[in-house]
């Protein structure tokens, strides 16, 4: 009997297998998964809302992409799911002796587009906790939402502002996706934390899982970033029209008449990423602005989480006696890192999410109006087909 | 065929499928889902410290992996992959709130023990548990099982579509890995990962070409929208019964400490 899963694919995936042995120390370094949660991190009625919010989702994406895969079939989407699957075991060094690995979201709303992108992110999370345990099955609607739908949709429309903002030639392509993507994965760790704040099953100080979490994913989303841009160009450079972002670059189609006037033509149902962006954008943007708006809630009434809960208990002069003392938790990071350096990470990211969305907004009105003038002065070099 | 190496005869696998017939192995697909999913829900619906209740549930996920004959060497090994995780649960202690205790000269949160021991073994019992899903029940019936729990018959059909070719597509990864390390490349670390990564921009290419080619072959075929439903016989009863019992006897511990709560 044919083998249907590759025999070693479970070594492979995890067992700190390095795809192309990136550097040699990762064999014996720890590997971090994206954010694969098992049972039992969320309550249960945090885990059925967002596997009843996870399952409309997918409902909306498969009947947005239902057209594509009548068109070109279920099997370029179940390849692609395929890709993303493979192309998650490639792993990169992050720092401290770990090694991050891709999430892919925002590289296959980027190549395949959003909905497909939803739905193939949603079929490897489902293998991925099905058979290879790797997620629990009551968090399937948390890993989808924070590593399908956040990723891809946040990776998604940041990746058609930057295009419409960066000037239209080939070489933006890459560079938008890579910044999408490297945004793409703390937007990601931002959505764990909040659903972390509604329903996890321990209390933490939110600001510091928050601070972490985010600070360590923006560690992992610069390789997300620069593997993506590479992935882009090498697609890029070989098959240009398979890139949905790319779409509204593909070159007109010249036609010269038997009197060698040239005429250009596009292809009637060639769509604009321009037209496709509409549903997604507000999706992504309502996400985005309630979980900054969760973060910020909990960062700004527990200015730090230490010392807030210290202070409420009474044990604030205990926790610094013991700091000073030398325990092995002396010089355990958290607490340092927090209020400086990472909390600035976690405002920048929120505050470059809300400037690029506001600027995608302005960039529509602008487009909007000029499309409305040269829809007055009408259009000779295209003719509608 | 995989299995290991070791001086033990290995126990014959195909993929993650453990190759031996089992009461376990025999249930239909979609009865072990959902037994699955009981069960875990269950487990996650557990107060923290309810220890005793989590041993039971231990000793009654050990008894299932009797009862599926799955080495118990496969399913250490296959639990690796929560290890991450676990270091998320030892933190706990280390930043969760509430007072705290002194162990050792460490001052620790007592809710985050609690609720870091709490995670550990509902994630370990939620891997486990899925590990024996997955040992005793094949792609293909495993696929069978949702399209009969009315999963979206496009998701199946990707799904199935994946699976299908996850071997393929990473077969095609290890090639280019293999031609590019026989080329002799040795990069630094950051040249390696643009290497990798203009590979896998090219398994994208290949992929999405292999996807078009077999969307083609199948229409060759008179592939018209729908994909054939998996062929599964009926479900009898006695299965019902044999796929509640792991779930159900969770319930009842469930319940028992709720009514007759120990404290742990």
């Amino acid at each position: 009997m044919a083998s249907l899963v590759c025999p070693d694919l479970f070594d492979r995936h995890h067992r700190l297998w390095v795809l192309g042995t990136c550097c040699k120390e990762s064999a014996t370094s720890a590997k971090m998964p994206g954010m694969h949660v098992p049972d039992g991190f969320l309550d249960v009625p945090t885990s059925i809302a967002t596997g009843v919010v996870a399952a409309g989702a997918l409902g909306i994406s498969l009947r947005r992409a239902n057209r594509e895969i009548h068109e070109s079939g279920p099997a370029l989407a179940g390849l692609i799911a395929a890709f993303i699957f493979a192309v998650q075991m490639v792993n990169f060094p992050v720092g401290a002796g770990t090694s991050g690995h891709l999430l892919g979201g925002a590289l296959a709303a980027a190549l395949v587009g959003p909905w497909t992108g939803v739905l193939c992110m949603a079929v490897v999370l489902l293998v991925q906790g099905l058979l290879f345990a790797d997620g629990g099955l009551t968090a399937l609607g948390t890993n989808i939402l924070d590593m399908g739908l956040a990723t891809v949709f946040v990776g998604f429309v940041l990746t058609v502002a930057l295009l419409r903002v960066l000037p239209q030639r080939k070489g933006s392509v890459g560079p938008a996706v890579g910044i999408a993507a490297f945004l793409s994965v703390p937007a990601a760790a931002v959505v764990f934390t909040a659903l972390y704040a509604v329903g996890g099953a321990v209390s933490v100080p939110l600001n510091q899982l928050a601070t972490a979490m985010i600070g360590w994913h923006l560690l992992i989303g610069i390789g997300e970033g620069l593997i993506s841009v590479a992935v882009v160009g090498a697609v890029m450079a070989s098959r240009p029209d398979l890139i949905y972002v790319a779409r509204h670059l593909r070159p007109d189609l010249m036609l010269v008449d038997i009197d060698g006037t040239p005429t250009t033509t596009v292809a009637p149902d060639q769509p604009t990423a321009v037209k496709a962006s509409r549903g997604p954008f507000g999706l992504a943007l309502l996400t985005t602005l309630v979980a900054a708006a969760a973060v910020s809630f909990f960062a700004s009434a527990h200015p730090d989480g230490l010392e807030f809960v210290g202070e409420k208990l009474g044990i604030a002069e205990y926790a610094r006696e013991s700091a000073v003392a030398g325990g092995p938790l002396a010089d355990y990071g958290i607490h340092g890192i927090t209020n400086s350096a990472v909390s600035g990470g976690l405002a920048g990211v929120i505050g470059v999410l809300v400037t690029l969305a506001l600027f995608f907004g302005a960039a529509t009105l602008v487009r909007r109006r000029r499309d409305a003038t040269t829809h007055e002065a009408g259009q000779p070099s295209r003719v509608d087909a | 065929m995989g299995g290991s190496h070791g001086a033990h005869v290995a126990t014959p696998t195909d993929g993650l499928l453990v190759l031996v017939d089992s009461p376990v192995h025999r249930l239909p697909a979609h009865g072990k889902i959902l037994a699955l999913l009981g069960f875990v829900l269950v487990v996650v619906a557990t107060p923290a410290g309810a220890w005793w209740a989590f041993v039971t549930y231990a000793v009654m996920l050990l008894f299932t992996l009797g009862l599926a004959r799955v080495p118990v060497r496969i399913v250490g090994r296959r639990m690796v992959v929560e290890a991450p995780f676990v270091l998320f649960a030892l933190l706990m202690p280390f930043v969760a709130t509430g007072p705290r205790l002194e162990v050792l000269g460490l001052s620790l949160s007592r809710v985050g023990l609690i609720g870091g021991g709490t995670m550990g073994a509902k994630a370990t019992l939620g891997v486990v548990a899925a590990i024996v899903l997955a040992a005793t029940t094949g792609p293909r019936e495993l696929l069978a099982g949702l399209e009969r729990l009315r999963l979206p018959a496009v998701l199946v059909a990707i799904l199935s579509f994946m699976i299908r070719y996850i071997s393929v597509v990473s077969g095609d990864l290890q090639r280019m890995r293999v031609a590019r390390e026989s080329r002799g490349y040795t990069g630094g670390r950051l040249g390696h990962l643009a290497a990798v990564a203009a590979g896998a921009g090219s398994l994208f290419v290949r992929s999405y070409e292999r996807g078009e080619r077999v969307h083609l072959a199948m229409l060759a075929r008179g592939y018209s929208g729908r994909m054939p439903a998996f062929a599964t016989t009926g479900t009898r009863a006695v299965d019902w019964v044999q796929c509640s019992a792991l779930p159900l006897a969770a319930l009842g511990v469930l319940l028992l400490q709720r009514f007759f709560p120990v404290a742990g």
